[in-house]
């Protein structure tokens, strides 16, 4: 009677632990696809698009996570076929640095103006 | 006078984020090809169309020959217009040419080159498309020329016309 419930347990846990992977797995993905566009769409991510093109990326990008590749990995190989423009967030380069640095720049000196505002006062 | 400075500091930093934003909008927001230099993933593993064996595509690329690769697939009308150029470079150039049959059902692409002829040196079978996305595709037709380094030096994304034929053979005469 112990040996059948010590069994039931382990399957139990077993099936929980493979519906939690699964679900981090499908989390992953919908993460990745929602930061690459579709190539042969109008403004869609692959997450959203039904198309030949986001369906197999869709395919391949789990193949890929199951292989063990991390998310970086993917968008460098995807960056290596098509190019920067197949990712939404673009990487911090020299074309990019103003587009990232302004937020930060118009930040901090918006908080020195608040500062002095309130300090003045 | 400080005040002054930081009202010219804003208008100047207002001015060139606009400048920015402008320059912005002149830049190309369609997908462009890519340069095509870029060595072909050697761990491409396809299944043959009619023997069903598993194949790398490396392996079927003919050594210090430009060789051609085709995506196609049986229900997409624009492969059967490049069908005669595919046809004529294979015959009369004798250019290597893989065929790569894409998400489609295999009686219908067996049916297709038998009915149009087969160009092919060696069909190869993408049922699912995620091999066409290693080799940067996305869609059919496309077809690659690649060089003796196994470099893919040309890319052509829908089907072939007579400039592409062209261009194709100027390449190969080179």
């Amino acid at each position: 009677m112990k040996k059948i419930t010590l069994i039931v347990l382990i399957l139990i846990i077993n099936a929980l632990h493979s519906n939690i992977s699964f679900a981090d797995q499908k989390k992953n993905i919908d993460h990745i696809t929602k930061n690459l566009r579709c190539l042969i769409c109008q403004g869609q991510s692959v997450y959203d698009s039904q198309s030949d093109f986001a369906l197999s990326m869709k395919k391949l990008i789990r193949i890929k996570i199951k292989e063990g590749n991390t998310e970086d990995e993917i968008y460098n190989f995807l960056k290596e076929k098509y190019g920067e423009w197949i990712v939404y967030e673009p990487e911090v380069n020299k074309n990019t640095i103003f587009l990232w640095g302004l937020p930060l720049i118009l930040f901090i000196f918006g908080g020195l103006l608040i500062i002095r505002k309130v300090t003045i006062k | 006078m400080k005040n002054n400075k930081i009202f010219y500091f804003i208008v100047i930093l207002i001015v060139a984020i606009f400048i920015v934003l402008l320059l912005g909008l002149k830049e190309e927001k369609n997908y462009s090809l890519q340069p095509e230099t870029k060595k072909l993933n050697n761990s491409i593993l396809l299944k043959e169309l009619y023997s069903g064996k598993n194949i790398f595509l490396n392996d079927l690329l003919l050594e210090n020959e430009i060789n051609l690769i085709n995506i196609w697939a049986s229900w997409c009308s624009p492969c059967k217009a490049e069908h005669p150029y595919l046809i004529n470079l294979n015959e009369r150039f004798g250019i290597n040419l893989i065929g790569i049959n894409y998400k489609d059902n295999l009686d219908n692409s067996k049916k297709f080159l038998s009915d149009l002829g087969n160009p092919y040196d060696e069909v190869l079978v993408d049922s699912d498309g995620t091999k066409s996305i290693e080799l940067g595709a996305i869609g059919v037709p496309e077809t690659y020329l690649i060089n003796n380094e196994n470099k893919i030096i040309k890319k052509f994304v829908g089907p072939l016309d007579q400039d592409d034929y062209e261009d194709i053979i100027s390449l190969i005469k080179k």
